[in-house]
C-alpha cells in the first residue's frame, strides 16, 4: 500500500512514522555583532532548548551530582538530574560511589522515586525487575515463566541488560558524572581555575550536610547561568549586598572566563561597610540603613579569609562561600521557560557549634528567602517575561568593553560575553 | 501529654485558634511592622521543606534566632528588596494542642497561603503546618518557637513574606 500523504509530518496509518536521524538543525541566525548581542529565542526556543539537552547535558560535559555525605552508609541513595534524565547516585558494596541512570532497563520506570533513601538493592516497582548497588540485573520475575508457558527468551543475558553506570568522580567530597565515554577527565574539563576554587570549598575535610533549598524559577535556565556571570547587577540591585560591603564595584575582584567560555570564577572580598565615591553611582546604596543583628552580615574569619564568589562549572554548577554559608548551587533545566534551582548547604565535620549556626544564620542571605537573592528570581522572571514577548529582538551585553578578556574588575559582563562565544561555537550558531 | 479537662482545653484551643487568626491577618494586610510582636525576645522562627525536617536537617529558607532578625526581615522587604507586587491570604486550619505546660502550650495547626500577582489568576504559594511552642508572657501568649514546615517540594520563583 502507497501512502498517499505527501506532507512529511503527517503520520500515514500504514508507516511507521520516519525516524529523525539528523541532529537537530535549526533555523537560526545569531546577530552580526556576535557575542556583545543575544538573540532572545536562545530563552523560548523548544528546539534550541532540546538541542542544548543533546550538545551540553547529554554531551562532553561533567555534571554536578550531589556530595558524598548524602549518602553516608553503604545503600544510601540520592536522586538526582542532567539536564533532564533523572539519575541516582548510590554508595555501593565497595563504599564507593556509583552514578546509575534512574530508569529500568526493562520499560524505563523510574526505579527511585524518592530523593533519597536506603536499600539493600534496586527494584523496580513496575514488574520488580531487581539490581544491584551497582544497577546488575539480578532477577526477571517469571523468566522462565508460569505453568510451562511465557517467559523471556533462553538467550535473554541479565549481564546485557543493566542498568547503565555513568562514568563518575570523586573530588574532595563532591561527585560529578558524564554520559560521554569520550569527555575529557574530570580535571581536564574542568581546568586549572576552576579545579582549584572547588579543592578551595572542599579541602579533602569531611562534610556535613545541613539541608537543602529549592526553587522553581520560571525562566529559562541560562537566565540564571549569566545571572551568576554577572557581577554588574550583584552591586546595583543587591542593597544588602552593597550597603553592608558584602559585594561591591569598588572592592577587589577578579572575573576570569575559562574553559573557551563555558565556565568562569568571579571572586571579590568582604570589605565591610563604607563610603567611596563609587556609591553614589548606587543608586540604592543605604548609608542610614541599620540591621538590629549584625552578626547576619558578619562572617567569622576562616579558611576564605574574606574572599567572596567561586567557580561556575559548565553547563549547571556553582560552588561558592558567602559570609560562612557554603553552599553548591545546582541547576535542572525543566523545560524551556522553567528551571529548578537546588542549593545544598553543608559544613565540615569538624566545624564548633558556633561555626554550625554561623552557617545557618548566613543562609539567610542566600536562597529562595535570601535577603540577596530573593530579588533574583523574581528579576529572571521578568526577563522571561519581557523576551518571550519579542523572540526576534536581542539583549546587549557591552558592559566592561566587547573583549573576553579577564577582568580585575567588576562592572563587565565578560563572563556572559565569553560564555556566549563558547555556545555558539558548540550549538553552531 | 497531661489530662486536660475539657472546659479548659477548649477554651485553650479557641483562645490560640483566634491567636493563629489575628496572625494571619497581620501578614495578609501587609502588617509587617507589627508581625515580630507576635514573639518573645528570645524566639527561634524558622521556615523550612518537610523535606529537612524529616531528614532533620536543620537549614531553613528564613532562619531567625531572635526577635531582632524578624525585625531586620522586616527592615529588608520594607527598604532593600526588588519583587513584584502581590496580595497574600493565609488559611490557618487544624489548630491542635499537643501539650500543655505551666508556661508554655506546644500546638500545631495547618497553613495554606494563596498568592494573587497583579496580572495572573491566585495559585497555592505554599501549603505545610505550623510546629510551635507558645509561652505565657505579661502581654499574653507569645510564639518561642514557630517551625513554618511546608510541604512544597520547591519554592515558587521567591518566598517574600514570611510564612
Amino acid at each position: 500500500m502507497t501512502c498517499t500523504h505527501t506532507h512529511p509530518t503527517e503520520a500515514c496509518s500504514s508507516h511507521a512514522p520516519a525516524i529523525a536521524e539528523q541532529p537537530i538543525h535549526i533555523e537560526r541566525r545569531w546577530p552580526e555583532e556576535g557575542h556583545t548581542r543575544i538573540p532572545n529565542w536562545v530563552y523560548t526556543d523548544p528546539a534550541v532548548f532540546q538541542k542544548e539537552m543533546d550538545v551540553f547535558f547529554n554531551g562532553k560535559t561533567w555534571n554536578y551530582i550531589g556530595l558524598e555525605c548524602e549518602v553516608p552508609e553503604v545503600g544510601c541513595y540520592k536522586r538526582n538530574w542532567i539536564g533532564t534524565s533523572p539519575v541516582i547516585m548510590v554508595r555501593t558494596d565497595s563504599g564507593e560511589i556509583a552514578v546509575l541512570e534512574n530508569r529500568c532497563a526493562h520499560r524505563g520506570a523510574q526505579i527511585c522515586w524518592q530523593n533519597t533513601g536506603k536499600v539493600k538493592d534496586f527494584t523496580c516497582p513496575y514488574h520488580q525487575w531487581n539490581y544491584d548497588l551497582n544497577g546488575n540485573l539480578q532477577g526477571v520475575p517469571f523468566r522462565r515463566g508460569a505453568m510451562g508457558k511465557g517467559g523471556m527468551p533462553r538467550d535473554f543475558d541479565p549481564k546485557q541488560n543493566g542498568i547503565r553506570k555513568l562514568r563518575s568522580v570523586n573530588r574532595g567530597g563532591s561527585i560529578w558524572a558524564t554520559f560521554s565515554d569520550e569527555a575529557p577527565s574530570f580535571e581536564e574539563f574542568c581546568g586549572a581555575e576552576v579545579l582549584a576554587e572547588i579543592d578551595h570549598m572542599l579541602p579533602g575535610k569531611k562534610l556535613k550536610l545541613l539541608g537543602y533549598s529549592r526553587q522553581l524559577i520560571p525562566s529559562n535556565w541560562k537566565m540564571y547561568l549569566e545571572n551568576l556571570k554577572d557581577p554588574y547587577h550583584a552591586t546595583l540591585l543587591h542593597t544588602f549586598y552593597i550597603t553592608f560591603g558584602l559585594w561591591r564595584a569598588d572592592s577587589k575582584s577578579e572575573c576570569i572566563p575559562t574553559g573557551g567560555g563555558a565556565h568562569s570564577v568571579m571572586v571579590s572580598h568582604n570589605e565591610g561597610k563604607k563610603v567611596t565615591e563609587a556609591t553614589s553611582e548606587m543608586s540604592r546604596f543605604r548609608n542610614d540603613l541599620e540591621l538590629l543583628d549584625l552578626e547576619t552580615v558578619t562572617p567569622r574569619q576562616e579558611f576564605n579569609r574574606g574572599r567572596v564568589g567561586g567557580a561556575w562549572v559548565f553547563p549547571a554548577a556553582q560552588f561558592g562561600i558567602q559570609a560562612n554559608s557554603l553552599k553548591t548551587r545546582h541547576v535542572i533545566p525543566r523545560s524551556p521557560t522553567e528551571h529548578e534551582l537546588v542549593f545544598t548547604y553543608y559544613g565540615y565535620e569538624d566545624d564548633d557549634e558556633e561555626m554550625t549556626r554561623l552557617r545557618l544564620k548566613h543562609a539567610n542571605l542566600l536562597g529562595p528567602a535570601g535577603f540577596v537573592s530573593m530579588d533574583d528570581s523574581e528579576m529572571l522572571n521578568q526577563v522571561q517575561i519581557g523576551v518571550t514577548g519579542y523572540p526576534d529582538a536581542r539583549g546587549i551585553v557591552e558592559m566592561g568593553g566587547r573583549d573576553t578578556e579577564p577582568a580585575d574588575y567588576m562592572v563587565t559582563e565578560v563572563l556572559i560575553r565569553s560564555f556566549y562565544q563558547y555556545y555558539r561555537q558548540a550549538m553552531g550558531f | 501529654m497531661p489530662h486536660l479537662n475539657d472546659v479548659s482545653a477548649a477554651a485553650l484551643r479557641a483562645e490560640l485558634r483566634d491567636l493563629y487568626e489575628d496572625y494571619a491577618l497581620c501578614l495578609d494586610e501587609g502588617e509587617l511592622e507589627a508581625w515580630p510582636d507576635f514573639f518573645t525576645e528570645d524566639c527561634h522562627y524558622r521556615v523550612l521543606s518537610r523535606e529537612n525536617h524529616d531528614a532533620g536537617l536543620p537549614l531553613g529558607l528564613i532562619y531567625c534566632m531572635n526577635k531582632n532578625m524578624l525585625k531586620d526581615r522586616v527592615t529588608a522587604l520594607r527598604e532593600t528588596t526588588m519583587f513584584e507586587p502581590r496580595s497574600l491570604r493565609h488559611f490557618i486550619s487544624g489548630v491542635k494542642v499537643r501539650e500543655q505546660h505551666a508556661d508554655r502550650v506546644v500546638a500545631q495547626a495547618n497553613f495554606a497561603i494563596m498568592e494573587s500577582l497583579s496580572d495572573r489568576e491566585p495559585s497555592l504559594n505554599m501549603v505545610g503546618r505550623y510546629l510551635d511552642t507558645w509561652r505565657q508572657t505579661d502581654a499574653g501568649w507569645r510564639l518561642a518557637n514557630r517551625d513554618c514546615v511546608y510541604d512544597n517540594y520547591r519554592v515558587r520563583t521567591s518566598l517574600i513574606i514570611p510564612v
